[in-house]
């Protein structure tokens, strides 16, 4: 039972994703572009640990650690850069 | 695995993968940037959670130990969402993005 669920989840999670990409390429100003990344992100989290317990591995984890880390710091230096014009200052 | 158990994992993955759903829902179907920046920062990081929680307890039953390292990256999701909302929606304003009518402004305009 947990198996078709966790299989349901990620067709579920996946149509999360489509939709996101789709305000990537529609999204009409910069910062909505900038949301849709950060959605995409954390969506891909939760694909990656689904696939994670479907698989039965531990060695998805890293990776999603990895994405949590440069998703948060990418989201931060485009926003500064919205802000600012400039990243580090 | 007991059946109870089973049960729970499949209702917070489901849970999970739908408010994961909700919140991609609400990136597309909402009219501004400023109702946008709701749903992926509440109902996505809500649904990542519930997920990561499913993990925390799978593997711990599968291994007999309380298996942690989930709780790293969920700490961090939950962490570093509102920051990173918060910067997005200073940029929004600083470029003054498009909004429509009845999204108000707390300066009275």
């Amino acid at each position: 039972m947990l198996e078709i669920s966790l299989k349901i989840a990620l067709l579920l999670v996946s149509i999360a994703l489509i939709m996101s990409f789709f305000r990537l390429y529609a999204g009409p100003s910069a910062p909505d572009r900038i949301l849709a990344l950060d959605t995409l992100y954390v969506n891909t989290i939760g694909l990656l640990v689904i696939a994670g317990i479907l698989l039965d591995s531990a060695l998805f984890f890293e990776a999603a650690l990895l994405i949590a880390v440069m998703g948060f710091v990418g989201t931060v230096a485009l926003s500064k850069y919205l802000l600012r014009g400039d990243i580090m200052e | 695995m007991p059946f109870a158990f089973e049960l729970i994992l499949s209702a917070l993955v489901l849970a999970g993968a739908v408010l994961t759903l909700i919140g991609s829902l609400g990136l597309v179907k909402l009219p501004d940037f400023y109702m946008r920046l709701h749903g992926p920062t509440k109902a996505t990081t809500l649904g990542g959670g519930a997920i990561l929680l499913v993990s925390v307890l799978y593997f711990s039953q599968k291994s007999g130990d309380i298996s942690l390292h989930e709780i790293l990256i969920t700490l961090f999701l939950f962490i570093t969402a509102p920051v990173g909302a918060h910067l997005m929606a200073k940029a929004a304003l600083h470029l003054k993005t498009k909004k429509v009518k009845r999204t108000g402004d707390y300066r009275g305009e």
